[in-house]
């Protein structure tokens, strides 16, 4: 079976990604990675966030203890040059894109607008290939949608503006219209949209009547949500489409192919079973693939999309109408395809 | 006026403003290649740049980095220094005090082999009576035997300057040098100097010397020895041999300043003479008094007077002659001034000298006067006394009184010896071209920041010199800065504070109430305060000594709210900008709009690299500033009747009142000689009378959801938190809101719990919410004790509160259980309301102490963070019981405090066995019964020391009345008949370094000593030094990369004896082993060591999360837990027990919260993770080994 596969614009080798995570931490991981069959890699997120904090934090230790006391002037080493940013980050993309043969993407996150800005720019110059952007954030109770959605076309214009790679932007699922998002992200110029992004959400600790964070690794069947959307917007948003989440084997892989997906991403696996696994999803998606006598995964792609499944109101009422078997003609549902469902 | 939108032309790259630490340091970094040393206040700055420039690569003028290496104290330090001489180097250290007499020995040495050297010394106090870490000269002093040149600064110019003569002159001496400059008046004034650029140093710098040094130095390659000892025979003449050295070197000094001055235009004297070249009086001194002087002898001349001043720059070797020779021959008066004391020597050492030239020369006939001058010797200046112009003006005023005072002290007012000189205060000479600005800020609140870039920020205009000076307070929270700011159109001689202001700015405004914020405001003058009250409501908030001085100095008064602005752009409670920017608008020094565009470009640069949003923010606050700042219309006539708070209670004993009191109310200045202690006695239990209110928040019980664990209590480092148990009978007489609980344990009827919160002493910490195990069901994140905002009704109930809980009787400590937490935490506290900082980790240890032993214990406190905290005037925190007694405490030195506490039990134990001999010798005459109880009571339990106690008592009474001789003798020593429990405390700045050697043999002795080790793990007092118990990846001063080796390991140094009780304690982990802990080694016969994890702000962590992180210590394996008791040996079980359980965490999971371990990757990025996961390895080693030790399966 062809393998190859365009995304952002690149070229690679088959369509199974490594998503961010704590592997591609190092170079040391970067090349596991590698080593283990990823046709591209996703370094792990940058925080604006993170930089802030440790900047805000220095400056706040520095400044709260110092100057009070005579013999305490200072407690810490005064650093003239401390800068929190990113070059950590950014020599480890440099040095990844020296050392890799596959293509590395950056992945970022930030919060303010010269972030989004200065930290695209800077990534680019130290060498990716494309940057995701990995936005995520919980509206507060006063926030328009209107304002919400708007915050995430802003930030796309703002990088591309910013930057000549292409870009992705990793989504939420909670829009209203997840379809009209799509459409005026990548008018915003989005090269690709990764579905979807897992929130963080804490949980409760009873015993201590606490809330405490909690992140859990991703399971199989968190696959069907980004499933249900990039079959959806398939062939409909004039960019690339990912699919991350509750990618645990080739099987995964392929659904989101046939879905419409230009790649699967797994993160998740990885952490589980270790870089190696990835092996294990590439040859199981091959398998598959083989065996169905595909020729190539262009082939695959999107032959269960929305667009192209014969009943596509499976994807429209989230099947609970496929439940109760459908009552009309096959002819009537095929006039009712490229039509939303009304209700 | 310039309208410029950016910083005026650069200035020559040849200005800077700094401090004289500083001025001194970048010299000396330049011409060593290795700098030995430790750190003392006030000359640790010196070392901390060597170290922080080495780190940045910074070289030498012979391209090299000089190696900058820490010892474990300044003894080691010479040490070092000396082998690295001895070994051809130039090498250097900077240090004061304490510090320079613990190099003496080597001193002589290095003097003694006529190698060339430079140490700077930043002069300071020593210790005598009390300690004192501001400026005098006592210690350079002290060591003016030692063979060392010394050479004097008196201004930061001068620091700078004479610390290149120095090097040059010493090289071509070879004497070595000791260059000093006045503690604190020099070393940490700012000012706008010149710099030596690198060309002049290296011209300065003879290189053919430098081979010479190296030529004399230890090479195996053309051997001989160094060191020999001498008799009798050889000795002497050996001695006089280098006389000739001393002959020769104040032509070389001269040589070297007159090579200077061509190469710089700043000329300097053996003696530099300023004044009337016909004076008849003239004053001789040396340090920056003489600027004092020399700025008052100019103003004096144009008023009548005909004066002079000498000061002296080469002090060693004194050169007599030319001292002589450098006075005017009219001069018929001197005195001489000597910023030290040397009690019983006829005369200080400068007035010795000087007579004794004086004399010399006039015995010989060569005396260039025509008749001899009378000379007078007098003091002035000890530990940073002000002295200013008025002071002087009383020198010259004395020496022509019919009979003047000889051996007088100016600038205090000695009522017991008479010697003081009268000053007149309201002398003053500051002229009106010249700003004088003050400001009162809080510790931390950024106002000294900001003053010290204001001083660059003006200092760069070439128009304009700039000098700042900062005081600060005895308390480590909530504590006051005062800065003093000069601007002027000449360069500023004024080494003394402002005492008339035209511009006073007030950054706190609850400082109004309590300290006359305007006593210094000069009439006209402009006054800003930081108000939350607008400023058409401002005024009926203000005290009355405010309002008065308001209209009659007739002061345009202006307010802010800066902590309002400050929130709106989103700067939190920082508020030091928006202050900063109303002090360039309003005071006139600088034209408004070039101020703000100075400030916006100062901004940018010291802000710029760390984001676009923090300068627009910081941009934000200062255009906010303008748009919120209002002058308030003062009227004509005062309304307030609020008076100052009163410093101290009127209930407050009398020595509170007399001396302590006005020590708080920053009167201490006025108290005269015959009020304070003559031998440095200070009574116990005085900060309980303080009452600080530097809360805003302070913790309320909720009776009904405590479920009376004591943890609240036992945490608290202020001891804010009191728990008592009570029949309820008592709750008849209280007062209303009064709250109690019914006791929580079976077996106690008609008992109530309450528990007291002391509002006015807390400060705020978290702590006790933190420790708080319960949580209220229905509002999660309430628990069984809460912060509330402490609001004016919340004190007056917890003053009132608080007086009947004191007349609650005190529980019995026979029935108190000592086990448990909660049981402890019915002892009273000895140990109250200290200074230390809000959620200290090391007070909680100290406050437990004094509740098990407090009422039978010595303590021997080592220098650091809790002596200063444990008895930094005005107060100290140990305290007395409700029967008279508590903890004997004393403060000795750094290095001897282990060996200080052993003499404390040699001496007890002394007594005791007076005690019992003359007993027995007595015990017909007192009751054989008694005596046989006495002598035979085992105590070990609290209700057998009750008991002893009461027979004690009983036999005392006795005494009395016997009243012979010998019944007086025993009655002197019969205390000792209870057991006596000695404390040794310190930090790990003395355990694992300074005094580990003394701590080390008196471990070895066997004695029965307890030595509690509060480990902050890095030099907390000084300022986050390394210590060896810094651990292996922190971040400190001296380990910029980090700690490259692993924490030294005292406990199983310690265990290794095998006779002695080692425990490491977290009481923020597990308070219960702590107790246990404490308990054991107090009980056990025999040295006992105790390491106490403690965190702390030199950590970089949030202070509220301190309990948090002691767990994370303990839990990640980072600090185990554990007992070592010998007397579990007796019953054949391993003494070794570990008591924390297998790591369930990650080292990562403890050093992510901590500062001193993120900064890592900012300081060290190529080996961060290299070290992490070495420090990982190494907490997984030593459980390893604990574990072994323990014998865990």
């Amino acid at each position: 079976m062809e393998l190859k596969t365009r995304y952002l614009g690149l070229d690679l080798k088959h369509p199974i990604i490594a998503s961010p995570s704590p592997i591609p931490h190092n170079i040391d991981g970067i090349r596991r990675l590698e080593d283990a069959g990823a046709a591209a890699i996703e370094l792990f997120s940058l925080f604006e966030e993170q930089i802030r904090y440790e900047s805000e934090s220095f400056d706040y230790f520095d400044s709260i203890s110092s100057n009070t006391f005579a013999e305490s002037l200072s407690f810490f080493p005064k650093m003239e040059d401390f800068k929190a940013g990113p070059d950590e980050y950014l020599n480890l993309i440099r040095k990844a894109t020296e050392m890799c043969e596959v293509p590395i993407i950056a992945s970022l996150n930030a919060t303010t607008s010269e972030g989004w800005d200065d930290f695209a720019r800077q990534m680019e110059q130290a060498g990716a290939k494309a940057i995701e952007l990995n936005a995520y954030y919980i509206p507060t109770i006063d926030q328009s949608s209107h304002a919400v959605e708007q915050r995430y076309v802003d930030m796309v214009s703002v990088v591309r503006n910013a930057v000549s790679i292409p870009i992705a932007v990793k989504l939420p699922p909670f829009f209203s219209s997840m379809g009209d998002m799509a459409m005026r992200l990548a008018g915003a110029g989005a090269n690709s949209l990764v579905l979807f992004n897992r929130l963080y959400q804490p949980d409760f600790d009873l015993a201590n009547l606490d809330v405490t964070p909690a992140l859990e690794l991703s399971t199989p069947h968190e696959i069907r949500l980004p499933l249900l959307w990039i079959a959806n917007l398939y062939g409909h948003v004039p960019c690339n489409l990912a699919g991350t989440t509750g990618v645990h084997s080739g099987k995964d892989a392929v659904k989101y192919i046939l879905a419409g997906a230009d790649v699967a991403m797994s993160t998740s696996a990885l952490l589980k079973n270790g870089t190696g696994y990835l092996q294990t999803i590439i040859d199981e998606f091959v398998l598959w693939g083989e065996e169905r006598g595909y020729e190539s995964v262009n082939q695959m792609r999107g032959a269960m999309s929305k667009k192209n499944v014969l009943d596509p109101s499976a994807f429209d009422r989230a099947n609970y109408v496929k439940v109760l078997q459908s009552f009309l003609p096959k002819r009537d549902l095929q006039v009712r395809q490229g039509r939303w469902d009304p209700i | 006026m310039s309208q410029t939108t950016e910083a005026p032309e650069a200035v020559s790259v040849n200005v800077a403003t700094i401090d004289g630490n500083e001025a001194a340091a970048y010299v000396a970094y330049r011409v060593n290649e290795v700098c030995s040393i430790y750190p003392i206040t006030p000359s640790s700055t010196m070392a901390e740049l060597a170290d922080q420039w080495a780190s940045e690569g910074k070289r030498n003028i012979w391209g090299e980095i000089p190696d900058v290496v820490e010892m474990q104290s300044e003894a080691g330090a010479a040490g070092t220094v000396h082998g690295s001489l001895q070994a051809g180097s130039l090498t250097t250290t900077f240090t004061a005090s304490q510090g320079l007499l613990l190099m003496i020995p080597n001193m002589y040495k290095i003097a003694g082999e006529l190698t060339p050297c430079v140490i700077h010394v930043a002069a300071r106090a020593i210790a005598t009576q009390g300690l004192s870490i501001f400026g005098d000269h006592q210690d350079v002093m002290a060591a003016r035997s030692t063979g060392f040149a010394q050479l004097s600064s008196g201004s930061v110019q001068e620091a700078h300057d004479m610390a290149l003569i120095a090097q040059a002159a010493t090289l071509e001496s070879r004497l070595p040098f000791m260059h000093f400059f006045d503690g604190f008046r020099t070393s940490h004034e700012v000012m706008k100097v010149e710099l030596l650029p690198d060309e002049t140093i290296r011209e300065m710098i003879d290189e053919e010397l430098v081979i010479a040094h190296r030529n004399r130095g230890l090479n195996p390659d053309r051997p001989f020895i160094r060191g020999t000892a001498q008799n009798p025979d050889v000795y002497f003449q050996s001695r006089e041999a280098a006389s000739i050295y001393y002959q020769k070197c104040p032509e070389v000094v001269e040589k070297v300043m007159e090579k200077f001055s061509q190469l710089t235009g700043r000329t300097y004297r053996l003696f530099d003479y300023f004044g009337s070249p016909t004076a008849d009086r003239v004053i001789v001194l040396m340090g920056s008094g003489a600027d004092t002087v020399r700025e008052t002898v100019d103003y004096l001349n144009e008023n009548g007077y005909n004066v002079g001043v000498l000061q002296v720059h080469l002090f060693r070797p004194f050169a007599g002659e030319k001292l002589l020779a450098a006075l005017p021959k009219t001069v018929k008066h001197i005195a001489v001034l000597d910023r030290t004391k040397e009690p019983g020597a006829n005369g200080e050492p400068l007035y010795a000298d000087v007579i004794g030239a004086i004399f010399e020369a006039t015995a010989n006939g060569t005396s260039p006067f025509a008749q001899m001058p009378k000379v007078l010797g007098g003091r002035y200046g000890l530990s940073s006394k002000e002295f200013n112009p008025a002071m002087v003006k009383a020198v010259f005023d004395e020496l022509v009184k019919p009979a003047p005072k000889n051996h007088f002290t100016v600038g205090i007012l000695d009522d017991v010896t008479h010697l003081s000189l009268d000053v007149d205060t309201s002398f003053e000479i500051e002229p009106d071209d010249v700003h004088r600005a003050i400001f009162y800020g809080l510790g931390a609140d950024g106002t000294v920041g900001a003053n010290k870039n204001t001083i660059k920020i003006i200092g760069e205009d070439p128009r304009f010199y700039a000098q700042g000076y900062f005081l600060y307070d005895s308390k480590k929270s909530g504590s006051q800065t005062i800065s003093h700011l000069r601007f002027g159109p000449r360069p500023i001689r004024s080494p003394y504070l402002i005492s008339k202001a035209q511009f006073v700015a007030c950054h706190q405004f609850n400082f109004v109430h309590r300290t006359d914020v305007l006593k210094p405001a000069a009439v006209g003058g402009t006054f800003l305060l930081n108000s939350p009250y607008p400023a058409d409501e401002v005024w009926a908030q203000l005290p009355r000594i405010m309002q008065e001085q308001i209209i009659e100095k007739k002061l345009k008064f202006y307010v802010i709210d800066a902590s309002k602005v400050a929130r709106e752009v989103g700067m939190g409670n920082r508020t030091n900008t928006i202050m900063q920017t109303c002090f360039f608008a309003i005071s006139g020094v600088l034209p408004r709009d070039q101020a703000i565009e100075q400030i916006k470009y100062s901004i940018k640069k010291t802000y710029g690299k760390k984001g676009d949003e923090i300068v627009r923010k910081n941009f934000e606050a200062v255009d906010g500033t303008i748009a919120n700042l209002f002058e308030v219309q003062v009227p004509t006539t005062m309304s307030s009747k609020q008076e100052l708070r009163a410093p101290v209670a009127a209930e407050a004993p009398d020595f509170v009142q007399r001396v302590t009191a006005r020590i708080i109310a920053g009167e201490g200045d006025l108290l005269p000689v015959s009020q304070v202690p003559i031998d440095g006695t200070y009574p116990s239990g005085t900060s309980r009378w303080e009452k600080r209110n530097i809360a805003e928040f302070i913790p309320e019980w909720d009776e009904e959801l405590c479920i009376q664990c004591g943890n609240c209590s036992f945490v608290c480092p202020h001891g804010v938190i009191r728990t008592r148990l009570f029949h309820k009978e008592m709750l008849e007489g209280a007062p209303e809101g009064f709250k109690s609980a019914e006791i929580d344990a079976k077996g106690f009827p008609d008992t109530l719990y309450t528990l007291q919160v002391y509002a006015e002493d807390c400060t705020g910490c978290t702590l006790c919410y933190e420790a708080c195990p319960v949580r209220d069901k229905t509002k999660v994140g309430r628990r069984a004790i809460n912060m509330i905002p402490k609001e004016n009704e919340v004190i007056e109930a917890a003053q009132c509160h608080n007086k009947y809980f004191e007349t609650i009787p005190v529980n019995d400590r026979a029935a108190v259980d000592f086990s448990s937490v909660r049981g402890s935490q019915f002892l009273e506290p000895l140990f109250e309301f200290s200074g230390a900082c809000a959620g200290c980790g090391e007070t909680p240890y100290l406050k437990l102490l004094s509740q098990l032993f407090g009422d039978r214990m010595l303590v021997a406190n080592a220098t650091g963070c809790s002596s200063i905290y444990g008895a930094n005037l005005p107060t100290t925190p140990w305290s007395i019981n409700h029967e008279g007694r508590g903890p004997a405490w004393s403060n000795s030195l750094f290095e001897d405090n282990a060996e200080f506490g052993l003499g404390m039990r040699v001496s007890s134990d002394r007594h005791r066995a007076s005690a019992e001999r003359i007993l027995k010798a007595m015990a017909n005459q007192v009751g054989v019964g008694l005596v046989d109880d006495i002598l035979t009571s085992p105590q070990r339990v609290e209700s057998d020391i009750r008991r002893q106690r009461a027979r004690v008592q009983e036999l005392k009474d006795k005494l009395v009345q016997i009243g012979t001789l010998e019944a007086k003798m025993l009655l002197a020593v019969a205390d000792s008949l209870v057991r006596r429990s000695v404390w040794i405390v310190g930090g790990d700045g003395w355990a694992y370094d300074i005094g580990s050697g003394g701590l080390d043999h008196v471990l070895a002795t066997g004695r029965n000593v307890n030595i509690l080790v509060m480990d902050t793990e890095v030099y907390s007092n000084t300022g986050g030094q390394a210590s060896k118990s810094t651990p292996l990846a922190a971040v400190a001063k001296f380990a910029n990369g980090g700690k490259q080796v692993n924490k030294k390991d005292l406990a199983l140094q310690a265990i290794a004896y095998g006779n002695v009780y080692v425990a490491r304690v977290a009481f923020g982990a597990n308070p219960q082993q702590t107790l246990t802990a404490f308990r054991e080694a107090e009980a056990y016969d025999g040295p006992s060591l105790i390491l106490a994890y403690s965190h702390c702000i030199a950590h970089g962590i949030n202070m509220e999360r301190g309990l948090d992180q002691q767990n994370l210590a303990v839990h990640s394996g980072y600090w185990p837990l554990l007992r070592y008791n010998p007397e579990v040996r007796q019953s054949g079980e391993n003494p070794f027990i570990l008591d924390s359980a297998r790591p369930n965490l990650k080292f990562k999971d403890f050093s992510d919260n901590e500062l001193r371990f993120r900064m890592l990757k900012q300081t060290n990025p190529a080996a961060v993770d290299r070290m992490m996961e070495s420090a990982q390895a190494g907490i997984n080693r030593r459980f390893k080994l604990y574990e072994e030790m323990a014998e865990v399966k």
